[in-house]
């Protein structure tokens, strides 16, 4: 696989999505303050900072599981600052989870089928009225999981219950399901944390696949080499504020950058 | 066999099934979206009233009586308790487990001495009486009436358990075990919670409805000591013995626990004197106690567990759980 990544970024600069100036309160604990970030189509841009500095907040705010105390977020020029998750995902924002949520007790295959859209099926009065629309549909669905489950090589086992997944099989399994919704966006928390060396080689050989096939992918990760393999473009956050940004190289000489890993920021 | 002996057998499991109505009902809520109804006495409570009031002659003493069909009276039970589930939904589906469970249990008790205070629309203490048996013309011939009675439950508890069946397993049901797995991750991917929450609970709802109706038009009469919370007990330990979140082991966990029931219950009256037997009887619930029990240490999940697989579009091959696996699941009670 060729890398993609440097490539697309260099199609255009309009913003896919962004937070403009937002702010997170929770009580007193100013979790995110006044932070902006664009993520541009066709790039991947890397979401890194110490732990604390709010980078899951903002994750969250973006992805629509948080409403934001001050500021905006816009996606493709609408604001979307006021709109739940399940709003985000139809305009074709999709995230995953810091710590995988697989639904255990439900098959690999059926947590795939779940990310599906706009299913006939998922309406009660057409699963009498319409049953041939929902039969066609859920086979057309079934295929599509099965070629995802394929691209992230757990079609082996898709008949099994998802609670016995592997820690790095259930990452694989949430983005095969987020997949399924076919997002434009893709947002990734942490999505070769804790995971080992060739499963991590082939977490970032389907990122790149993903960004090589169009889309646009927001990722929190610590590992800086990842970062540094993935990434044409950085933002470091800490303490709930924007730091620094700009190549991943760059931002790991930068001073301000150092200290914030190094130092005492508090 | 005697004539006795097959209407004793058709009346049993005639009852057995009323049950078993109301515990697919709970299914729905509990087996597949993990919504905690603690107060099904209620529900059920609200659609034998008002089909009585349907159907029922005209009277002074209560609300209606309206003369009308007893299928309108099964209809209009089940819609109204639909109705009253999606307006009790709509206040409380968002409450996590535990107090979702604090606020219908609040409703069932709320539903029960509206039946007792309200004597104008209910009767009051004294319930409403004479509500039209199907095929009354043949109460003289007690194997006929019971056989037909038998079969109209069964068509009743087939026709619910076919569209359930449907609706569970289909996309639809998918998202409901979805949210009783992980809300945040169903939210995530698209799927409005409370709106299939609140389904859920409307239908449910509706089914301990039409239950409800189907049960007072077979005993004839409905009144406030009917609807306590013992019958949400049993109801629950039906569900339990039986298998949440399999409509089948609703079905079966309806008949084996009213089984245990009227067993003990004629266990007690022969080996219990007369004067003893109205304290004795609180043993009933001790022996379905002790069924929910076994069951719970044998077979975890039920004696049929849930069926992995939901959709029926995919492999029917669809393999259960080991029974004997233990849960780990912090929903089970």
């Amino acid at each position: 696989m060729q890398s993609a990544n440097r490539s697309a970024t260099t199609q255009t600069d309009a913003s896919v999505v962004e937070a403009r100036d937002v702010t997170m309160r929770f009580g007193g604990l100013t979790a995110v303050g006044g932070m902006s970030i664009a993520l541009r189509r066709g790039e991947i841009l890397g979401l890194i900072g110490p732990n604390g500095a709010g980078k899951t907040t903002l994750f969250n705010l973006l992805a629509g599981s948080l409403k934001p105390t001050a500021g905006a977020i816009r996606l493709g020029g609408a604001d979307i600052s006021h709109e739940g998750p399940e709003r985000r995902i139809a305009r074709g924002l999709g995230r995953t989870f810091q710590i995988p949520r697989p639904f255990s007790e439900m098959t690999v295959l059926e947590n795939v089928l779940t990310g599906g859209q706009a299913q006939a099926g998922e309406q009660i009065w057409s699963n009498f009225l319409r049953p041939g629309r929902v039969a066609a549909q859920e086979t057309a669905a079934v295929d599509k999981a099965r070629a995802l489950l394929d691209f992230v090589t757990l079609s082996a086992l898709e008949g099994e219950p998802a609670r016995v997944l592997s820690g790095g099989q259930r990452k694989l399994l949430e983005l095969a399901r987020v997949l399924m919704a076919d997002p434009d966006i893709l947002l990734l928390d942490e999505p070769a944390a804790g995971v080992n060396p060739t499963l991590l080689e082939f977490i970032i050989a389907r990122v790149m696949d993903l960004n090589a096939s169009g889309k646009s992918i927001l990722l929190i990760e610590h590992n800086m080499d990842v970062v540094a393999r993935l990434c044409s473009r950085v933002v470091v956050m800490a303490a709930g504020k924007h730091l620094a940004e700009g190549a991943p190289a760059a931002v790991a000489r930068d001073p301000a950058v150092i200290e914030a890993y190094l130092g005492d920021v508090a | 066999m005697s004539v006795e002996l097959v209407s004793y057998g058709a009346f049993f499991l005639t009852i057995a099934l009323t049950y078993a109505i109301m515990c697919l009902g709970l299914n729905v809520q509990w087996g597949q979206t993990g919504l905690f109804n603690v107060g099904v006495a209620g529900f059920v409570a609200i659609g034998a009233y008002v089909s009585a009031i349907l159907t029922t002659p005209a009277t002074e003493s209560h609300l209606g009586g309206y003369g009308m069909p007893i299928v309108i009276g099964w209809l209009g039970g089940a819609l109204a308790a639909a109705l009253i589930s999606f307006l009790i939904g709509a206040l409380t589906i968002r409450l996590r487990a535990d107090y979702l469970a604090i606020a219908t249990f609040g409703v069932a008790v709320v539903v029960q001495l509206c039946a007792l205070n309200l004597e104008p629309v209910t009767g009051g203490p004294f319930g409403i009486g004479f509500i039209p048996r199907p095929f009354a013309g043949l109460a003289g011939s007690p194997l006929a009436f019971s056989l037909l009675n038998l079969g109209v439950l069964i068509a009743v508890v087939a026709a619910v358990y076919l569209s359930l069946e449907r609706l569970v397993r289909s996309p639809w049901g998918r998202v409901l075990r979805a949210i009783r797995e992980d809300e945040t991750a169903a939210f995530a991917l698209g799927k409005n919670a409370v709106r299939f929450r609140l389904q859920a609970f409307a239908i449910g709802g509706g089914v301990m409805g039409l239950a409800g109706a189907v049960h007072a038009h077979f005993i004839g009469f409905v009144a406030p000591d009917n609807y306590v919370p013992i019958l949400t007990f049993q109801v629950w330990a039906m569900l339990i013995v039986g298998g949440s979140g399999n409509n089948r082991g609703a079905i079966l966990g309806a008949v084996l626990v009213w089984g245990v029931w009227t067993a003990s219950a004629a266990a007690i009256s022969v080996l219990f004197p007369p004067e003893q037997q109205a304290r004795a009887a609180a043993l009933q619930i001790v022996m379905v106690g002790l069924a929910l029990c076994a069951v719970l240490l044998l077979r975890p999940r039920g004696l049929l567990g849930e069926v992995r697989v939901v959709s029926r579009y995919l492999d029917p091959s669809a393999r259960r759980f080991p029974a004997q696996e233990i849960a780990t699941d912090a929903r089970k009670p």
